[in-house]
């Protein structure tokens, strides 16, 4: 019997197999996992956080005759400015300052990657391999430990306070990562650019900052933006040192409400609600300005 | 030693260069005089393209001797940029920088490498851009011009150095049939107003009308060479022979 191919009127005239041309179910990893996780998240999860959330005390009710549902969305609703004023702006503080630290950081360890100078150029892959492939947690200790509390220049003393100490801990990893894509983004632009720009007598720094880097510098945004994410997202492990960002003080406020295991749901629901609407709207512009610059590119 | 016009512009003997293991020029000696246009051709893997790029140092040597008016090119402590100044080069694949429009791309070199006069520079490049037909593309982008308005601009580039000497590896490969003339007809032109041009072609039509000289390597070694009418009705070595035997 002659075969029938869909949305074909025509008679088949052979009977022979089709080959049909080959669909990958996945495509090559972009770099951006972890934006494309969260942007592919829809926007509703956050209001089925929520509902589970408001469902959840019913069931442990009337375990303890005490708080109520209601009694512990009071005490969230009291404590709620509280939470974001101190400690979710201290969660945005330190991630601004570890994201600006490693930035800074991370480009002089990238270019120092590509440096015709061969020890400069293995020190700086060096230093990347390192702090890239190493526990985040495993570094803060190193710094929280191993910074003093305070330093002194001639007579005047500067107090390092923890969160301060944190930030240095953070933009270590970051600065690391942050390397690895001026690296890769400089590596991306064709080595006949860099020819051309021999021929022309550019000097090495001129095709560097003239011709290389206005060239892939639009190319870093994306991967950047998805580390400040990650960044972020990954901020509440300085509460385990006890810099008081905002999981830190929300442990604390469930303690000052007498550590009623009712409030355990509501007030970690509430953390976690606030840091998919921070990071959110950056993962989604994030994966937008990447598909902005693929398409130009 | 200073050099005069009578001397060879550039002038290379015995050059030998490898790339690892692979010899590709085992012992390669020419001369070009000022203003003369230099065919090179052969068949692909000849070491034509490396041969050029010798000559302003975007690959070293390993044996022998390039001299630019009288300068020896490979030296180790040359300045690279000075000879850089003085020798032009075209690419195959045009190699514009895309992030700046045509006009830009002509002027970038003189404001940065030269430090010229801003109005000065673009007074120049609006000519040169004029020269090789391309007015009303001033502001364009590479993106948005053909092949061989790319290839234009490219020459246009090189030209705003006010080099000595122009090296051309093969401009007119990577371009459609009919935008190929439009950059043979801007080479030719160059070559009239006298400056040196230093060629890697497969175009054996333009070799013959515009060359003074043409060279032909096969792997690694100068065949044959001669004025064009010599090489391509009198040409002796069955190599040569077998190769225009199979072009023309």
């Amino acid at each position: 019997m002659k075969a029938v191919i869909p949305g074909v009127t025509t008679k088949a005239t052979t009977d022979l197999p089709v080959l049909h041309s080959h669909k990958t179910l996945y495509g090559a990893p972009s770099g951006l996992e972890f934006s494309h996780w969260l942007a592919n998240i829809s926007p509703w999860t956050l209001f089925l956080m929520l509902a589970a959330v408001a469902l959840w005390p019913i069931t442990v009710l009337a375990q303890d005759g005490g708080v109520t549902t209601l009694d512990a969305f009071k005490a969230l609703w009291r404590w709620l400015p509280f939470l974001i004023g101190n400690g979710f702006v201290m969660t945005i503080v330190i991630s601004f300052l570890t994201m600006l630290i490693g930035t800074v950081l991370g480009v002089f360890l990238g270019l120092g990657q590509i440096s015709p100078n061969s020890f400069i150029a293995r020190f700086s892959w060096f230093i990347t391999q390192v702090f890239r492939n190493s526990p985040w947690l495993v570094l803060l200790f190193i710094v929280m430990l191993s910074f003093p509390f305070e330093i002194q220049i001639g007579d005047t003393i500067i107090p390092v306070p923890d969160w301060m100490k944190a930030v240095i801990g953070l933009a270590l990893p970051i600065m690391a990562n942050i390397s690895e894509i001026v690296r890769g983004a400089i590596n991306s632009v064709p080595t006949a650019q860099w020819e051309a720009s021999e021929s022309l007598a550019f000097s090495r720094h001129q095709t560097l900052f003239k011709v290389i880097l206005p060239q892939c510098f639009k190319r870093m945004i994306p991967p950047w933006m998805n580390w400040y994410a990650i960044l972020t997202m990954a901020t509440p492990i300085v509460s385990i040192l006890g810099v008081e960002e905002v999981l830190n003080l929300t442990r604390q406020a469930i303690e000052a409400e007498d550590n009623h295991p009712e409030l355990l749901v509501p007030f970690y629901g509430f953390v976690l609600a606030i840091f998919f609407l921070y990071s959110y709207p950056i993962a989604r512009f994030t994966v937008r300005l990447e598909k902005r610059f693929a398409l130009k590119q | 030693m200073s050099w005069t016009v009578d001397q060879p512009i550039v002038s290379l003997k015995n050059v030998h260069k490898s790339f690892g293991d692979l010899e590709v020029l085992k012992g390669v000696s020419l001369d070009v005089m000022k203003g003369e246009v230099i065919c090179i051709i052969g068949p692909s893997g000849s070491g034509k393209s490396t041969l050029i790029r010798c000559i302003n140092a975007l690959n070293d040597i390993q044996k022998g001797s390039i001299t630019v008016e009288g300068q020896e090119v490979q030296k180790p402590d040359l300045d690279k940029l000075e000879l850089r100044k003085k020798v032009g080069m075209v690419f195959q694949q045009y190699n514009l920088f895309p992030h700046k429009t045509a006009i830009e791309n002509v002027m970038m070199a003189p404001l940065l490498v030269l430090k010229q006069d801003t109005e000065e520079v673009e007074k120049r490049a609006r000519l040169l851009i004029k020269k090789v037909r391309l007015e009303g593309k001033e502001d364009s982008y590479p993106g948005e011009l053909s092949g061989g308005q790319q290839q234009r601009v490219a020459i246009a580039r090189s030209l705003a150095m006010n080099p000595d000497v122009m090296l051309f590896d093969e401009v007119t490969a990577a371009l459609d049939p009919e935008t190929v003339k439009e950059v043979l007809v801007t080479i030719k032109e160059l070559a009239a107003d006298g400056m040196t041009c230093i060629l890697v072609t497969h175009e054996m039509g333009f070799a013959r009308e515009v060359a003074d000289h043409i060279y032909f390597t096969d792997r690694g070694i100068i065949v044959e060479h001669g004025s064009p009418k010599t090489f391509f009705d009198e040409a002796k070595d069955p190599r040569t022979k077998e190769f225009l035997s199979q072009i023309l």
